[in-house]
């Protein structure tokens, strides 16, 4: 199954449908997006691209870098979305480690991105987008080249499941990025599950709230057009501020909303959400990191009509477990909700560091089998090693690095990061436990826990975000603490922020925290 | 004879500077628990307890540098009169 199939069968069976809207500056029914991509294809065709290439995408998310990653997929290549607000010379390290055969940007970001990219090697053809917005961006630029030399027209190439469909790029512990490479059947199996489980329809309008190069985003581009149903753009500038976003979910009759907690906790805290019809809101989906408990039964306590679907998983398998979020939140909670059952198309079991199951209630890494684990890193082999467990079978684990409980119940508890543990005075410490202690506490909005080298050894420090902006006192932070934890693991120190900063796919940015000189 | 009043304010003192930068005096009492809660690690115990030695001219044993001892204001500053 490819995943471009899913834009063609909804063009056929809806034409005229809706497929993608841009808020304030226009849309494209499902015979237009189909017709644009084409056109794409058949320019990239005739650039040299060929089944199996790679092309990078430097665009802000408009319907133009929508039509461009369905051309990129109909030659049969795979694309490769950069954030487009992302330093150039990221970026090129980004285009170079996976040998792109030729890159998508807007005319703007064009020169740095290029100078970084072709820095003493070949030219990189580049199709360069003046701007993007309705689709008209790309549309002219396929106008300018079809003047001086026309495309002929080519078939839309059929891949394999095995087949790469497209490589994100997240944050990689050695500094550099590291590419995840998601074939058809990977991403395929994922979209046939979401599809079915979560119940989308053609009348349901997605939320488009994550970036292309965000996993997110997987979901809301092509869960949606396999319902045929219509996906709203939310822009960078707009998906950051809450006030808009409320707006922009009932001006725009959003059905299905999918983002990080962080976004979710915003719209809650500060959307003004009572004095807007979000009536037509019927599923919220969230993902990436943890929801604080408070925040989550606020969002519920103004929006108690939709379904609440907790998902997770890491970019290597997509969505993974998901749990339904009941109807009431009581109030006494302070634990965060699992992770919830594993998907009905993987495979999950918990192991310890030996590689040996663990019994349901013990805690271990959680490990993820089926046909949506990515078949390795781009270019990292070791790395695809240590990720990737062979069964005796033949099949593959995949090696989250979260470590989990499964509950009786058989859902699965998130307890932490594996690759998070440090050492405090010879004891191990996980800077997550810490930090779901934190979001335990009332007033704390946001939290993240770092451990600095110190004379003294491991320093542990929290960085916060409070509900007012303001301090907590010390003495009653350490003294909450010291009553959810062994005394080693109450953090040393305690920062406070506005806002914790945040990547540029909504996640804190403990690299970010890592360099803020507060001791 | 030191009264225990200005002991107290001496403890307080450079527990808040040492130990709880920024903090609102008002919130450290003399009951407010140091040791068990966290507040004073091994370390910071350490430094306390060199303090005292120093601040009041009294020797502290290593025994007595504990939660038994040094979990309180009110618990320092008697172990510290105990000694004048």
């Amino acid at each position: 199954m490819n995943l471009h199939a899913y834009l063609a069968a909804a063009a056929r069976a809806r034409p005229e449908h809706a497929a993608v809207v841009a808020p304030g500056k226009g849309e494209l029914d499902y015979r237009a997006l189909d017709d644009l991509s084409d056109r794409l294809r058949d320019r990239l065709v005739a650039l040299g691209v060929a089944p199996g290439d790679r092309v990078g995408l430097c665009l802000r998310k408009s319907v133009d870098s929508l039509a461009a990653l369905y051309g990129v997929l109909k030659c049969g290549a795979a694309y490769v979305p950069i954030d487009a607000t992302a330093p150039a010379r990221r970026n090129a390290f980004i285009l170079g480690d996976c040998g792109v055969r030729a890159v998508l940007v807007e005319a703007g970001l064009a020169p740095a991105l290029l100078e970084a990219l072709d820095a003493g090697a070949a030219r990189t053809p580049a199709l360069l987008l003046e701007g993007v917005g309705k689709g008209d961006g790309l549309a002219a630029a396929l106008d300018a080249i079809d003047r001086a030399l026309p495309a002929e027209p080519t078939p839309t190439v059929e891949r394999e499941d095995d087949d790469l469909a497209y490589i994100l790029y997240t944050s990689g512990s050695t500094g550099n990025p590291k590419g995840v490479g998601i074939t058809h059947g990977n991403a395929t199996s994922f979209v046939e599950w979401a599809h079915g489980a979560i119940g989308t329809g053609a009348e349901d309008r997605f939320s488009s709230h994550a970036p292309f190069h965000f996993d997110l985003s997987i979901f809301d581009l092509y869960v949606a057009a396999k319902s045929a149903a219509t996906l709203v753009l939310v822009s960078e500038e707009v998906g950051k501020e809450p006030l808009g976003l409320a707006r922009l979910i009932a001006e725009e009759r959003i059905s299905v909303w999918y983002s990080t907690p962080s976004v979710l906790s915003l719209l809650a805290q500060y959307g003004k959400l009572e004095t807007h019809d979000l009536s037509n809101l019927r599923i919220v989906l969230f993902a990436g990191e943890v929801f604080p408990i408070v925040h989550l039964a606020v969002l519920k306590d103004l929006l108690p009509a939709p379904v609440y679907y907790n998902l997770y998983g890491p970019t290597e398998t997509n969505v993974c477990t998901y749990y339904r979020i009941p109807e009431r939140v009581p109030p006494e909670r302070r634990d965060p909700y699992p992770i919830g059952v594993v998907c009905e198309h993987l495979a999950a079991r918990v192991v310890d560091e030996s590689g040996a199951e663990v019994e349901v209630g013990g805690e271990g890494e959680l490990c993820i089998r089926g046909p949506a684990v990515t078949r390795g890193y781009w270019g990292l082999e070791e790395l695809t090693a240590a990720s990737l467990l062979a069964d005796d079978d033949g099949g593959v684990w995949y090696r989250t690095g979260d470590l989990v409980v499964e509950e009786e119940d058989g859902n699965y508890r998130f307890v932490g990061r594996g690759d998070r543990m440090v050492k405090k005075r010879g004891f191990r410490v996980e800077l997550g436990e810490i930090e779901a202690c934190l979001y335990r506490h009332s007033e704390v909005r946001e939290v993240a826990v770092v451990a600095l080298e110190d004379p003294d050894g491991v320093r542990v420090r929290a960085h916060l975000a409070t509900d007012d902006g303001g301090r907590i006192s010390l003495i009653k932070l350490k003294t909450f603490c010291s009553e959810h934890l062994p005394l080693y693991m109450v953090p040393d120190a305690f920062a406070f922020h506005e806002a914790l900063p945040k990547t540029s796919t909504d996640k804190i940015d403990y690299q970010a925290l890592l360099g803020d000189g507060r001791s | 004879m030191v009264p225990k009043e200005q002991v107290q304010a001496s403890v307080k003192q450079f527990i808040l500077s040492e130990f709880l930068p920024g903090e609102d005096a008002g919130e450290l009492e003399t009951t407010t628990p140091l040791v068990s809660a966290g507040i004073l690690d091994s370390i910071a115990t350490l430094k306390l307890v060199t303090f005292l030695e120093e601040q009041f001219s009294v020797q502290i044993d290593a025994h007595e540098a504990d939660v038994d001892h040094l979990n309180t204001v009110e618990d320092i500053s008697n172990l510290v009169l105990s000694k004048l």
